[in-house]
């Protein structure tokens, strides 16, 4: 189980030196390697790792060498110990954050990813050498697991699938979705207790997936959105933010950001409002806020309409 | 918990098979899974419920027993009866290979395609079926398995009808006729399942210490076991107390035997150390390495070994319970553990005060339900917990944080047979018994072409030429092709390295590994390609898919070897592949979670580089 996201206190904690690529990094202890790391000024790639969450070090684009550990480790999880030492570009250091980019870009849709043209360029990864991609998929929410199509192995099996419009919220395109389980401890013990959704089946055929994949609105989902707000491919997405892409008029260039106080309750959440040709095109909230810790409820994330009202009797 | 439920109802005999296992209505939780007016009014119903997650999967499996597959009712009535949301019941059903959430006919026969089994004639039996009853799928009542254990009378074959009570059995050697016959007639209209002794060639022989009782003895009686020195390792061991049984099992210098190869003492010596309680004992029996069946033959042979053994682990450490996870697979071991408990608890063996010593000690089988990552030491916890059987990562380690967050032991079957024999003669005395590096007798999986396939008993020290000659060696007129060592997470070697000593220091010397005692021998009849693809597609369906490297990595490595099969000639294709291969398997040993992404490029690196198959052309 994973243990509930805690703020750091502000109680003094002691130093720990490792030392990272042969320089020595003190940092507090009880961190990760990639705390640690970013402290050295190491650009760390990840994917999985979640600043509200309880690292589930999944994606395993974040191994470092460890002197003394037979296999890598991952740094986001990883908590330092003294005297450790830690090497971010090796050989084997490369290759593992290649292949990991190379099996993640040949199987799932990176295009909203955010980074990954550079990751994929530093790294020199080809997700291209796998072959050519299996299309759509109609079977993902079937499962029976331990059992696969092989295949000649002329086709690179792949997650695309049809995207999931069942309600004028939020859309999942699970054809973007790298497992990462950010949503399923967002939705779940972590955040928001509702669990309407878990990893369902086994294997390259898993799926994040309410019961019997019945679809959101049936499901235990609040639409509270704290999964859209933690999913780092783009894989969930507001419904404004997908029919935008789908129209071509999406443009984050265009797009300014406005820190706010949701007027609903007196909790206090804070909202970050993005706004695209003086519409509001999508709601998050700021992870360092010490209330909503990037967490809101379907009020403050999907509940803005009114404000977009241009008429003055109040009708749109 | 403010849980939401669909409005499905389960059936009147899906209810009935879950209230028998989490007891009826208003024992905990919801009565009887409806919410009536004094729910409303408190809360505090749901925390005993909420206590008992870990029967998720007991539940999941009296449903599945009685009916064949899980419906929306009956998920939502395990999900209400113990207060777990319906996606995470859901999480768990589809996790597990035995368990279906489609519907699907009450009997299936699972047919095994492994390894061992395809060497022997598994080919034939699935296409003799094809031909009678269609492709292989649930809903055409038959089914392709991973190793089923059984790989002593290849080909294998698991036959099982829902009902009350469910029947299962074991078919081996397997036909076409067999086959159909427990489809349309039941596996009860089945020939009985082949005694125990089948599994143990060297039954009866002189100088036998895991085996000895294996067919000597009923493994249904307590009076039997007693009678062959049953129960006095127990003894000593009260007469000893904890501190020195361990420091005796540390003398001993006894190796884990599930493939790790870990000391056992200091496993034990590290988790007594843990000030947090209670501790726990697992029994890791969930074998399902590929060509593993050792720990079968024992547990079906001589049942109450296992009990006495972990009786004296559990005093050891100081826990109060123990769990034994058994593979599902496997009935009659099942139906005998049960029967070994109830009989060690009625003479007084097991329970309250155990024989007046003060000391009680609970045991409780857990069955798997067809997931060989369940054999992993942290997804062990997993499954028993109710949760999806996926790995934990690394540290914290068992010994500090293990089932339900607390300090536990997992022990393999066959490590834990020998813990009497270490109390009975001292830890020195059985340190004599084998090597220097590995001590004590070995029990080695011996099957695929071979005159007399079966689990064989040997001191530390035999080389592979001895073993492959007590199973008889390959058939006349037939060549010693290769030989696989340790199952598909383990490595090949070529028939001119016979005299590989089987020891771990020998193993590791001859840059091979013992894993689980596999020794798996081909000759020159068998297609090794196919075996390398079975292996890579076994992995492939294997992976939990929590991470990227094996959950990707499996996929590709099949997809690199089908090409490579299917592209014979194209020698710049074929390179450009077994590189491609290269490439992942490092990345899948370096970068996984866990052993079995991180052993999943083994078989087929050992293959390439030390068999020559699928020759690198430049």
């Amino acid at each position: 189980m994973n243990a509930p996201y805690m703020a750091p206190a502000d109680t003094p904690v002691r130093q720990v030196t490792i030392t990272i690529d042969g320089e020595e990094v003190s940092v507090p202890e009880g961190s990760t390697i990639l705390t640690a790391c970013n402290e050295a000024g190491k650009d760390t790639p990840t994917l999985c790792y979640g600043d509200t969450l309880t690292p589930k070090n999944a994606c395993r684009v974040c191994m470092v060498e460890l002197k003394g550990s037979r296999v890598l480790v991952p740094s986001c999880s990883r908590k330092v110990q003294p005297g450790m030492e830690v090497m971010t570009d090796t050989e084997r250091v490369r290759h593992s954050r290649r292949l990991v980019l190379e099996l993640l870009g040949s199987s799932v849709d990176l295009s909203t990813t955010p980074r990954i043209p550079e990751w994929m360029e530093r790294y020199n990864a080809d997700p291209d050498r796998y072959g050519e991609r299996a299309g759509e998929s109609l079977r993902r929410d079937v499962h029976d697991p331990g059992e696969h199509h092989a295949g000649n192995g002329s086709i690179a099996a792949t997650m695309a699938q049809p995207d999931k419009i069942d309600n004028d919220l939020y859309v999942r395109e699970y054809d973007k979705c790298i497992l990462c389980y950010k949503c399923v401890d967002a939705c779940g013990p972590q955040w928001q207790n509702s669990f309407a959704i878990q990893i369902a089946g086994r294997g390259f055929d898993a799926q994040i997936s309410t019961e019997f994949a019945v679809e959101l609105p049936d499901s235990a989902c609040v639409f509270c959105g704290n999964c859209v707000e933690v999913c780092p491919t783009g894989a969930l997405s507001f419904k404004t933010e997908y029919d935008m892409r789908a129209a071509g008029t999406w443009d984050e260039s265009q797009q300014t950001t406005t820190t706010t106080v949701c007027t609903y309750c007196g909790v206090g959440c804070n909202l970050e409002l993005h706004v695209q040709d003086n519409k509001i095109v999508k709601v998050t909230s700021p992870h360092d806020h010490s209330v909503s810790h990037g967490n809101l409820c379907i009020k403050g994330r999907f509940g803005y309409a009114h404000v977009q009202s241009r008429e003055k009797d109040g009708s749109s | 918990m403010d849980l939401k439920f669909s409005n499905a109802e389960p059936f009147a005999e899906e209810r009935d098979a879950i209230d028998r296992r989490l007891g009826g209505p208003g024992e905990d939780g919801w009565d009887g899974g409806e919410r009536d007016e004094r729910d409303h009014r408190s809360a505090q119903t749901s925390l005993p419920a909420w206590s008992r997650r870990h029967l998720v999967l007991e539940a999941l499996h009296a449903v599945n027993d009685r009916v064949g597959w899980i419906s929306p009712g009956a998920l939502n009535y395990i999900g209400k009866r113990l207060s777990v949301a319906p996606a995470d019941v859901y999480s768990v059903a589809t996790f597990y290979a035995l368990f279906s959430t489609n519907l699907r006919p009450k009997r299936i026969v699972h047919v095994c395609t492994d390894i061992a089994c395809v060497a022997r004639g598994s080919k034939e039996v699935c296409e003799g079926l094809e031909k009678r009853l269609g492709p292989a799928g649930a809903m055409n009542g038959w089914k392709h398995s991973p190793c089923l254990g059984v790989c002593e009378r290849a080909p294998a074959a698991l036959a099982v009808e829902a009902g009350d009570p469910p029947h299962e059995h074991l078919i081996g050697p397997a036909t076409v006729d067999e086959v159909l016959l427990a489809l349309n007639n039941g596996p009860a209209a089945l020939a009985a399942e082949a005694p125990p002794v089948m599994a143990v060639p060297q039954a009866g022989q002189e100088g036998l210490v895991l085996l000895k009782r294996v067919g000597q003895v009923d493994p249904e009686s307590i009076d039997d076991y007693l009678a062959t020195d049953g129960y006095a390792g127990l003894r000593r061991a009260f007469e000893m107390g904890p501190a020195q049984i361990i420091s005796e099992v540390k003398d001993s210098r006894l190796m884990g035997r599930g493939g790790a190869a870990f000391p056992a003492g200091i496993k034990w010596e590290s988790t007594a150390k843990q000030p947090a309680t209670p501790r726990y004992l697992v029994c890791n029996a969930d074998e399902s390495e590929p060509g593993t069946f050792k720990d079968r033959a024992l547990l079906e042979g001589d049942p109450f070994a296992l009990i006495e053994s972990m009786t004296i682990a559990g005093y050891a450490i100081g826990a109060e319970r123990g769990y034994i996870y058994l593979r599902g697979e496997y009935p009659r071991s099942y139906r005998l553990l049960r029967n070994a408990i109830e009989k060690a608890r009625e003479r007084g063996f097991l329970g309250a005060n155990i024989l007046g010593t003060g000391w009680s000690f609970e045991l409780e089988i857990r069955r798997g339900a067809g997931a060989y990552i369940c054999g992993e030491e942290t997804a062990i916890f997993n499954s028993i917990e109710g949760y999806r059987g996926e790995p934990r990562s690394k540290p914290p380690f068992p010994f500090e944080q293990g089932l339900f967050g607390k300090p536990t032991v997992v022990n393999n079957v066959e490590t834990l047979y020998n813990v009497p024999l270490i109390m009975q003669i001292g830890g020195a005395q059985y340190a004599k018994i084998g090597t220097e590096g590995s001590t004590g007798p070995k029990l080695f999986c011996v099957s695929g072409n071979l005159v007399r396939p079966g689990v064989y008993e040997v001191p530390f020290g035999a080389t592979l030429g001895e073993v492959l000659k007590l199973a008889g060696g390959v058939p006349q007129g037939r060549t010693l092709q290769a030989v696989l060592l340790g199952g598909a997470a383990g490595g090949f070697v070529r028939a001119d390295e016979l005299d590989i000593p089987l020891t771990f220091e020998g193993a590791r010397a001859n840059d091979t590994t013992l894993g689980s005692g596999v020794v798996l021998a081909f000759d020159d009849t068998v297609d090794l390609s196919g075996i390398l693809l079975r292996i890579a597609r076994f992995f492939r369906d294997e992976s939990c898919g929590q991470c990227v490297p094996c959950r990707v990595g499996t996929v590709r490595q099949e997809e690199a070897l089908l090409r490579i099969v299917h592209n014979h000639g194209d020698a710049g294709a074929k390179g450009r592949d077994v590189g491609l291969l290269r490439d992942v398997g490092l990345a899948m040993k370096d970068a996984s979670i866990c052993g079995l992404g991180q052993a999943a490029w083994n078989a087929v690196e050992s293959a390439i580089d030390r068999l020559g198959v699928l020759k690198e052309s430049r």
